[in-house]
């Protein structure tokens, strides 16, 4: 188990009331394997993610990282934000390497800039600033960044939520390539059904107040997955009516 | 091909336009007759042979003309500047002309109130009579420029990074730099000139606490604005404190930075001048004093005329050094 979740409470303290946004959340992580959450918005998908890469504390309970309890951040827990929170006075290249220079380890590594710019398909665009890219290229570029730092897990905030359906697919088929080549641990939050039963292992569905899990679904369709298959489909429909179910209490449309 | 000639010849007219003032300026200056009988150029040595003030300005003139028909050749390829420049033509061609009327009321005829109004061929005489002491009181100012905004700059940086990046120093520092900052550095003059050894450190500190406050709390500023998303967006890839500091906040806050630096140089440059008037052995300032005394407004013509020249030339190298260093920004919408 390369990620274990136990037991883990977080509450916040508004307005001296406590709001309480986790409870008892239980989950472990294979190697190599990819997971996702989906749940509505509000169900405390961030609040978890940010937990797991040590950027926040839980109240109760613990995260093991490697066997290793989670203290702070660290790189080998890499994390792609719902908003790609790219530096915007480094240039594409520079925003690629910055991982590499905030571990004094840019000499020994500089070759492989180039690398993972290829790899997210950014070949050309070395030299633009952050702001003359489109949304999908710039969340590529935090992909790239992540990755030169070669994490061991790489968890992924809605990373495609403010994308076209053709740049989604593209970012989905290059981070499932990127998985299998480097074995690399993937968590995903989502809230696009679809797109968690193209990519997943299992399925974690989580539901509002207090978040907490509700069901875990094995995917078992070999990959890659036909998104028009009988299996594929059949699936979908299944976790569409789950996720009505799991969130009884009826939700606005919006909310989603 | 016929249409592109066509730009030729239209944008040809425009370079025609810029400088045909100067040209009428440079004619009215030769042949317009000198009546009002009490004005007399004298001739002088210089290294380009005997030559009076209105000589003087002719050469000046023909510069002008010169450096604006080369300057409208080149930006003609250039679409952006080719634009801004047809797009000066009208007030250019109207400075040209403006001469040439300052030079008539002024000069020839004499019909603008005398000494005041002194004529364009006039405020050049100075460069002729004393070039050599106008250029070391140039020379003075621009040092004094130098050491006190170079160090302004520094501190005002360093400060701003102490009370931007630390709680206490915000505490502690913060207060004193708000109300400090309000009171005008040359206030601070009477003190200046006991506790330096000279009186051009004393003016060096004026100019360096006049920098300093602006720099110091639009910095401050910045640093404070970098967004905790950015923050951590570093911490995850493994940046440690000074990474947070050097390559988030320091960054973050350079436009910031640079908005300070513009503000503080508006200010160097009237403590400078101020300094300079109050008590200096040397300077534009201590010139223009000079010339006061002997009501010899033509000098004081001249002195402003380099103050505008210099500190326009500051202006653009500080504008280029920023264009440069927030060329990331091109392009966004402000
Ligand atoms: N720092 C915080 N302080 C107070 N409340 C918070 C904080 N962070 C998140 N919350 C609350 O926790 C809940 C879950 O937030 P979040 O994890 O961002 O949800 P999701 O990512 O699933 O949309 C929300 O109701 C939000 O208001
Ligand atoms: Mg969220």
């Amino acid at each position: 188990m390369i990620l274990k979740i136990e037991h883990v409470n977080r509450q916040y303290t508004e307005d001296e009331r406590s709001v309480e946004v986790l409870r008892d959340i239980n989950l472990e992580l294979k190697e190599g394997e990819f997971v996702s959450i989906i749940g509505t918005s509000g169900c405390g998908k961030t609040t978890l993610l940010r937990l797991i890469t040590g950027l926040d504390k839980a109240n109760e309970g613990r995260i093991l990282f490697q066997g290793e309890e989670v203290a702070s951040p660290h790189y080998k827990r890499g994390y792609i934000f719902q908003q790609h929170n790219l530096f915007q006075w480094l240039t594409v290249e520079k925003n690629v390497a910055a991982g590499l220079k905030a571990r004094h380890v840019f000499k020994e590594n500089r070759q492989n800039i180039q690398k993972y710019i290829d790899l997210v398909g950014l070949k050309g665009f070395e030299k633009s600033y952050p702001h003359q890219l489109s949304g999908g290229m710039a969340q590529r570029v935090a992909i790239a960044r992540a990755l030169i730092n070669e994490p061991e897990l790489l968890v992924l905030d809605e990373p495609m939520g403010a994308l076209d359906s053709f740049t989604r697919a593209d970012i989905q088929d290059k981070l499932l390539e990127i998985r299998k080549e480097k074995n690399l641990t993937m968590l995903l939050v989502t809230h696009d059904v679809d797109e968690a039963v193209y990519m997943s292992d299992r399925i974690v569905i989580m539901t509002p107040r207090p978040g907490k899990i509700n069901e875990i679904i094995d995917v078992k369709i070999p990959y890659p997955r036909n998104r028009g298959g009988v299996e594929f489909l059949s699936l979908r429909r299944k976790l569409l009516e789950k996720f009505d179910l799991a969130n009884a209490q009826p939700q606005p449309e919006y909310m989603i | 091909m016929q249409a592109k000639e066509r730009n030729v010849v239209r944008y040809a007219g425009y370079v025609l336009f810029t400088v045909l003032g100067f040209l009428a300026a440079i004619l009215i200056n030769w042949l317009f007759p000198q009546m009002d009988k009490t004005v007399t150029f004298q001739s002088y040595q210089t290294i380009f042979g005997k030559m009076d003030a209105g000589t003087l300005l002719r050469i000046v003139l023909v510069i002008l003309v010169i450096g604006f028909t080369v300057s409208g050749a080149l930006a003609f390829r250039d679409e952006e500047k080719r634009k801004k420049y047809i797009d000066r033509a009208k007030f250019r061609f109207a400075m040209g002309i403006l001469i040439a009327v300052l030079d008539i009321t002024g000069t020839k005829m004499k019909i603008l109130p005398q000494p005041f109004f002194p004529g364009p061929a006039e405020i050049l005489a100075p460069f002729l009579e004393e070039g050599d002491f106008i250029l070391t009181n140039t020379l003075y100012s621009l040092r004094l420029y130098i050491f006190g905004f170079s160090f302004g700059v520094l501190f005002g940086i360093g400060t701003g990074i102490l009370i931007g990046w630390f709680e206490k120093a915000y505490y502690w520092i913060s207060p004193v730099l708000n109300i400090a900052g309000v009171i005008p550095a040359v206030a601070w003059m009477p003190f200046a000139l006991t506790l330096f050894p000279t009186p051009f450190t004393a003016a060096v500190f004026l100019i360096v606490i006049c920098a300093w406050f602006p720099i110091a709390s639009l910095t401050a500023m910045g640093i404070q604005s970098t967004p905790r998303a950015q923050y951590e967006a570093a911490k995850i890839l493994g940046g440690n404190t000074a990474y947070l500091l050097f390559h988030e906040a320091i960054p973050n806050a350079m436009p910031q930075i640079f908005t300070g630096i513009s503000t503080a140089n508006a200010n160097a440059f009237t403590t400078l001048v101020m300094a300079e008037m109050l008590g200096q052995p040397g300077g534009l300032g201590y010139y223009i004093n000079l010339a006061k005394v002997w009501s010899s407004y033509y000098k004081v013509f001249a002195a402003i005329l380099i103050m505008a020249v210099l500190f326009s030339i500051i202006l653009k190298l500080v504008g280029r050094i920023e264009k440069y260093v927030l060329r990331w920004q091109r392009g966004i919408v402000k």
